[in-house]
């Protein structure tokens, strides 16, 4: 049996209400963009969808500062956007354009900004976090009151990686918040099916990593817990874990035929669903009219509609350049 | 001059390397306290301090992932890997991350990060700490990948290793740690060329690492029986110095390459390859090759030995490419 769906009040003015709002929607109506998209060909290589788990990136990266780092996952999309990559450019990268944020050499599921501090876009599950552990390390070794965020979902609980980094980080206390998005499955593996342990919080206290679970379908929570994981990070009290139980609404990616879990299921997760119980909650409180949110909501589409005009209007990188950013070219 | 071993010239190297640049920190197994497996890093806790000789747990994952984010972070890592076997559980990080990140971000991130790991068998260490899977890394692009087989490269290579804005992999073959010379007055900091260790007319021995000296052995011997052997440390495994071997090449038309690796797919595969490609009209016969028997290694020395390059293979395979008589 799932949980209610997210209530009570929100407890935010006006400017970040409605901006969390319009965050989820962004990131909804880019990947619905990016589904159809995909149909149509335009968009080839894995594409995975974040569709249903927008409250976890819109109210984490609401709690960072522009200071920190991010490494993400394959499934980052709405990381990239969030953290400031230009929808543009994520929609010039995935349809492999030169004008996208990896050039077109990274595609979906590679997706990275140096500006923004955002390291990827990493499609080897658990693959971001010995990464984290090392940025986290540099901080701690130049003394920077930085915090490194890195996301995984919770497949990555059964890597070696995760647990060689839990061990790494709470060893040597490093500034590193692991954030675990859990959406009940490893691509069509339940979490009861592949872990001995699902309580995901008792793995990272095993290691002394305090860890709390948090609703990561009510982005109100999602930003609270992050803040005050983040601020005891960036006092120097060693990692923390937060497990943000979600859910997938989509397939796991645009191959996937969905045979591992009940329509009902999904069905009844929807009613929990980050984006209209959250309106509805800024409604309830008159923080929201129905024309605000139809605003937001165009607002959205627009940008959308631009990222694909800038796509197509995207150029080829010459092939004369494939073996380009294999090394570094000296300096001049 | 005083002769120094091979392992404290690395010692030198990082000792130099601690002292030019505050960025850069040793990480590894039992690199601290215990003063490294191969005691190469002995002493320098004491001089450095814990932060910069960090001892890590056994997760070579974890660590050697831990030295790309680090190196990313601004820092200039150098990690230690116990043997180039244990390599192997860090394989995906290196593969998939450090030698990838630049290209597939488009350009945005270089990875400095020197991995420094002992490779090579010949002391009874049976078959998971005794392999020779240097061109396993040499395979992959956006690698930089180091044999030193000298003294002098052993005390000479890291500095512009760390350098590299890429990664790079320094493989030291684990016979060399107590080889002695003296150093030249000027060590080369070349990282990119093959080096004639010995100059001939009849045949061109190309080879690496802890080959080296069993193939100058081979070279001494011929000698004695009237063959002029020229030698060749490749000393980058990638990328290839494919200029000095072909011109060597062309010198001697016969070649021998000496590869501890496994002969399939081999190291030696590719320098045979490159000739080929690049000097096959020079040839007066078939290019030959001594690698290692296509067996794990075995514990028990005679066995051991017998599935090595050594000497006599050497000196047998140089004689049939020059069409001398086996005596």
């Amino acid at each position: 049996m799932i949980q209610p769906p997210p209530s009570g009040p929100v407890p935010y003015a006006r400017e970040l209400a409605h901006g969390l709002l319009a965050d989820m929607l962004r990131v909804r109506r880019l990947e619905e963009k990016a589904a159809e998209l995909y149909g149509e060909g335009k968009i080839r290589g894995f594409l995975h969808l974040y569709i249903g788990e927008e409250a976890v990136a819109a109210g984490a990266f609401r709690a960072l500062t522009t200071g920190d780092n991010v490494v993400a996952t394959y499934r980052e999309h709405g990381h990239a956007l969030l953290r400031g990559v230009s929808m543009n450019a994520i929609m010039a990268e995935m349809y492999g354009k030169q004008e996208g944020c990896s050039r077109g050499r990274g595609g979906s599921m590679h997706l990275f900004d140096a500006r923004t501090r955002f390291y990827g876009g990493n499609a080897i599950v658990g693959g971001g976090l010995p990464l984290a552990v090392g940025f986290a390390l540099a901080d701690h070794l130049q003394k920077a009151a930085r915090v490194t965020a890195c996301f995984f979902g919770d497949g990555a609980v059964a890597e070696g990686a995760f647990h060689e980094s839990m061990n790494l980080a709470a060893l040597w206390r490093l500034p590193l918040l692991f954030c675990c998005e859990n959406n009940l499955y490893a691509m069509g593996t339940a979490l009861v099916r592949s872990e001995s342990q699902t309580d995901l919080s008792a793995k990272a206290a095993s290691y002394g990593v305090a860890a709390k679970r948090v609703d990561g379908m009510d982005v109100v929570a999602v930003r609270e817990a992050t803040l005050a994981a983040a601020k005891a990070v960036r006092a120097g009290e060693g990692p923390v874990f937060l497990e943000y139980q979600t859910y997938r609404f989509r397939a796991h990616s645009m191959f996937d035929p969905e045979l591992y879990r009940d329509k009902a299921e999904v069905e009844e997760w929807k009613t929990r669903g980050p984006i209209h119980t959250y309106s509805a909650r800024l409604k309830a409180q008159d923080l929201l009219t129905e024309e605000e949110f139809l605003a937001l909501d165009r607002e959205a589409q627009d940008e959308v509609r631009r990222a694909v005009d800038f796509a197509e209007a995207g150029t080829w990188e010459p092939v004369a350049d494939l073996a380009r950013d294999v090394t570094t070219p000296a300096a001049p | 001059m005083t002769k120094i071993s091979y392992r404290e010239a690395m010692r030198l190297a990082l000792r130099e390397a601690m002292q030019r640049d505050s960025r850069v920190f040793l990480m590894g197994e039992d690199v601290g306290r215990y003063g490294g497996t191969y005691a190469v890093s002995k002493g320098l806790l004491e001089e450095f301090g814990p932060e910069r000789i960090r001892d890590a747990p056994l997760s070579e994952l974890g660590f050697v992932g831990a030295g790309i984010g680090a190196a990313l972070g601004g820092m200039r890592p150098i990690v230690e890997v116990m043997t180039i076997n244990f390599s192997l559980l860090a394989l995906d990080q290196i593969v998939n991350t450090a030698a990838a990140l630049r290209h597939m971000s488009g350009g945005q991130f270089s990875v400095p990060l020197v991995i420094r790991m002992a490779t090579g068998a010949g002391r009874q260490l049976a078959a998971q700490h005794s392999h020779s899977l240097e061109c396993w890394y040499a395979h992959v692009p956006g690698i930089r990948a180091l044999a030193p087989a000298t003294v002098e490269d052993a005390r000479g290579m890291l500095w512009p290793a760390l350098q590299d804005p890429d990664p790079v992999i320094i493989f030291e073959h684990a016979q060399l740690y107590n080889m002695e010379a003296e150093l030249p007055a000027t060590i080369s900091a070349d990282i990119s060329h093959a080096r004639l260790m010995r100059q001939g007319r009849d045949v061109s021995l190309i080879t690496y690492g802890g080959c080296l000296g069993k193939t100058l052995d081979a070279a001494a011997q011929l000698a004695e029986e009237g063959i002029d052997a020229e030698v060749i440390d490749l000393r980058v495994l990638r990328p290839l110095d494919t200029d000095t071997m072909i011109e060597s090449v062309k010198r001697t038309h016969r070649a021998v390459v000496i590869d501890e690796g496994w002969r399939s797919g081999s190291l030696a595969a590719e320098v045979m390859a490159r000739i080929m490609e690049g000097a096959f009209y020079e040839l007066d016969a078939p290019v030959a090759r001594v690698c290692s028997e296509e067996v794990p290694m075995p514990y028990a020395k005679h066995l051991e030995d017998a599935a090595l390059p050594q000497v006599p293979k050497i000196v047998a395979a140089a004689r049939t490419v020059c069409g001398r008589a086996q005596s």
